[in-house]
């Protein structure tokens, strides 16, 4: 029976590539993908589906290994986020060379905006680079069905295909049907073929010409090519073309208006179809609609006609929001628009939970090293920008390399600031033990403190390889990460509660003595994240604390310097207020003001 | 009434914005229409603001634009200033704020969820009190979102935790009773 269900964008996806016979899923977490996996996860134990998940240590792993299934004939997968391609970029190069025997989707997220990224980097850029056709959904309901069309394309030219959700792709929902799943799986045959998957450079030349050819034939695929949405095609003079989400939205803005012009969707931005590129040739004026970067817009062969990202028509930067989207269809159509105008309100800025261990450990490096360089990374603890205790983000793992940059570079001054970088224990197993390595062969002295909380969990509370455990919740070995940091021959390795503020700071201060003389010293502030915790484990740790009337004065060290969201000021300034909705009972403010005026309550009894 | 319902719902990261959103959805699928939603992820979620756009009927596009929704949820005063922009002319907005915001050319409507979510014994409730103050608001504009197909929702969500149902009900009546109190 065929069930309707709401579903995101992710889990259209991943159903998606349940019933097209994935075998093989593999990915990193990352906003806005991370759902593909644990939706699939859910999928197939719902479905009973005997295939394979899982959270690999990063995206070039997670590649490779999904990679060689579709080598040995099985349909694979793999997901991550925009960023996360560039780790993955390396094999990726290669794969599309020697193509595939299985069907192989690679699925990068994008996130114009950018609501949760570094860069709004465009993934179809990287398929062009790559020379691999990418398919561009406009909606969940199109991103379930593009898996089976994307597993055609790829076992049809035996070559790896890129499908680029984006953020309103992959967090948007729908209600769609969700027919069963007949699972018919394939057998493993790995056909030994040294000359082709094991190819050298003299080779190379060879693959790059076959797959020139097989670009050539994608570019004629019917399935994959272009579709008029809207408007009279006979129409002459303009002509809309549009792809991914930005479709969607223009189909609205057209209804909404009434307009007969041409709307033109592509389904595949890589390689643009030749058929199309011809036809488009008939319209005197044509505007394109695509995020992020100008992709369909640099194959046209007459770009006078054209008005895009690249032409200037279209920002190059941001979101193409409906609004937008409004805005440029009615210039191009000659109608007046008038855009609304939007209140000037400072929004929010995240913060860490209230309780969250970071936040002990950020407050700890300041006091230990207060004129320090902190260095971090990638993960919720980016948020210790907050307490300025992160002067560094750059990518995954850099915060170490970037800690021995700054102290190399202090090197000939005569003040040295100490430096201390942090790291989240998924981003250490990610790509944060290389640029360790380097450091003890180099002697840096500095500080890196693993924030350890037992969870990536940012995006949602993945297992990291410490976990013991796998994607789909089966036991698994754990990996320690004292053992590796010991393995890399660092000398100074020691574990701490940052939540026991007072002996943390010392923790740290033996730490940075140690560095100075001895290079790298590594300290692992261990305290699960709240969010993973039983609410039994939370109920016996809770320590409650409360505001002494008398002695608080207000002076807002607590608020500025601890930055707790149930810690705030009076509306009149005179006392700090503790918001018991929003504590979690972790005690360390307890510690933070200088007043003694936040008092544990079992202070009191004694 | 239209058929076609244009819902945003804003609040802060942690305040339940997508679990109301899922039960708007859920109550407009029950009555076989077509629903699409977009939602925030990532790092705005912890405690930054937090908007969902529901679009129930004949749509493509996720969002919402400026001027065009007819219902907003503001689980914060602040939230409602924020996104009131969404709002299209006397479009309905509902407040979780003791006081009433000043909003000319919107039928704005405040009630204290906050209280009512606190004497129930469930601070982090403010969400479900205020849906069913928006429920209510609702009533006369769109036979799409009603207590009944809520209920329902909610009850099939809940299948088998009995306590949890009640609560979530109880919770869900009390905004509605609020509502109606302000106004009779």
């Amino acid at each position: 029976m065929t069930e309707q269900r709401l579903m995101l964008g992710n889990e259209a996806l991943a159903y998606g590539l349940l019933k097209s016979g994935c075998q093989m899923a593999i990915a990193y977490p990352g906003t806005p993908s991370s759902e593909i996996l644990s939706s699939f996860v859910s999928l197939k134990k719902e479905m009973d589906i005997p295939v394979h998940a899982q959270w690999a240590v990063n995206e070039k792993v997670a590649f490779e290994t999904a990679y060689a299934g579709a080598q040995a004939g099985l349909r694979t997968a793999v997901a991550m986020k925009q960023v996360g391609l560039n780790v993955a970029a390396d094999p990726l190069m290669s794969a599309v060379y020697l193509g595939v025997k299985g069907g192989f989707i690679v699925i990068s997220a994008d996130d114009p905006g950018p609501h949760s990224s570094q860069t709004e980097q465009d993934s179809r850029l990287m398929a062009l680079m790559a020379k691999m056709p990418v398919l561009d959904p406009d909606s969940p309901v199109q991103a379930g069905e593009m898996a089976g069309l994307a597993y055609e394309l790829s076992e049809t030219f035996e070559i790896p295909v890129m499908v680029r959700p984006t953020t309103r792709v992959c967090h948007s929902r729908q209600s769609l049907d969700l027919p069963g799943i007949r699972f018919e799986p394939r057998e493993a045959a790995f056909e030994k073929n040294p000359a082709r998957w094991a190819a050298t450079p003299k080779f190379r030349l060879k693959l790059h010409k076959d797959l020139e050819e097989k670009l050539a034939g994608i570019a004629e695929y019917e399935p994959t090519a272009p579709v008029l949405v809207a408007g009279d095609p006979a129409r002459s003079g303009k002509a809309i073309v549009v792809s991914g989400v930005a479709a969607a939205n223009a189909r609205d803005v057209v209804k909404d208006m009434g307009l007969d012009i041409p709307v033109f969707q592509v389904i595949q931005p890589y390689p643009l179809h030749t058929k199309f590129i011809e036809k488009m040739e008939a319209y005197k004026q044509i505007l394109i609609l695509e995020e992020t970067t100008g992709v369909l817009e640099m194959q046209f062969r007459d770009r006078s006609r054209v008005q895009g990202k690249e032409s200037g028509y279209v920002s190059r930067t941001g979101e193409l929001l409906p609004e937008d989207i409004e805005d440029l269809i009615s210039r191009f159509s000659g109608k007046e628009y008038t855009r609304p105008q939007l209140p000037d309100i400072p929004g929010r800025r995240p913060t860490l939970c209230a309780g969250c261990p970071h936040r002990a450990s950020f407050f700890a490096i300041k006091k230990a090293a207060p004129k320090g360089i902190y260095t971090s990374d990638i993960g919720c603890y980016t948020l210790g920008m907050n307490l300025g205790a992160v002067d560094t983000v750059l990518c995954m793992g850099a915060g170490i390399s970037q800690a021995a940059g700054f102290t190399l570079a202090y090197a000939n001054n005569k003040k040295k600031p100490p430096v201390v970088s942090t790291i989240g224990d998924s981003t250490f197993f990610h790509s944060g033990i290389p640029a360790l390595v380097e450091t003890v062969v180099r002697k840096i002295p500095f500080v890196l403190v693993i924030l350890d909380n037992r969870t990536t969990a940012m995006t949602g509370h993945q297992p990291t390889p410490a976990s013991g455990f796998d994607a789909s919740g089966e036991p698994g070995a754990s990996v320690s990460i004292e053992k590796i940091v010991e393995g890399c021959g660092v000398g100074f390795c020691k574990e701490g509660n940052p939540n026991d503020l007072p002996r943390f700071i010392s923790l740290l201060k033996e730490a940075l003595a140690f560095c100075k003389e001895k290079g790298p010293a590594v300290v692992i502030s261990r305290y699960p994240c709240l969010l993973n915790m039983d609410r039994a484990a939370l109920k016996e740790t809770y320590t409650k604390v409360r505001v002494d009337p008398d002695s608080c004065d207000g002076c807002g060290y607590c608020v500025n310097h601890f930055e707790c969201p149930a810690l705030s000021l009076d509306p009149e300034g005179e006392r700090v207020i503790l918001d018991p909705g929003l504590c979690s009972g972790c005690g360390v403010c307890s510690f933070v003001c200088p007043k003694g005026s936040l008092v544990r309550e079992e202070q009191e009894d004694v | 009434m239209s058929n076609n319902q244009q819902i945003i719902i804003s609040g802060l990261g942690g305040q339940g914005v997508l679990f109301i959103t899922k039960l708007l959805a859920g109550a407009a699928m029950a009555g076989n229409y077509r629903v699409m939603t977009s939602e925030t992820h990532g790092m705005a979620q912890r405690g930054g603001n937090v908007i969902s756009y529901l679009k129930i009927g004949d749509f493509s596009g996720p969002l919402i634009r400026p001027g065009k929704a007819d219902g907003l949820i503001a689980l914060k005063e602040e939230s409602f200033h924020h996104h009131s922009y969404f709002l299209k002319p006397r479009g309905v907005g509902v407040v979780n704020s003791p006081a009433m915001p000043e909003a000319p050319g919107f039928q704005v409507y405040s009630g204290d969820a906050e209280s009512l979510a606190l004497e129930a014994g469930s601070p982090q409730s403010v969400n479900v009190v205020m849906l069913g103050f928006f429920t209510a608001a609702m009533e006369k504009r769109t036979d799409i979102i009603s207590m009944d197909c809520l209920a329902e929702v909610i009850q099939e969500k809940f299948r088998g935790k009995e306590k949890i149902t009640t609560g979530i009900l109880d919770l869900l009546e009390s905004g509605y009773r609020l509502y109606k109190k302000g106004r009779s």
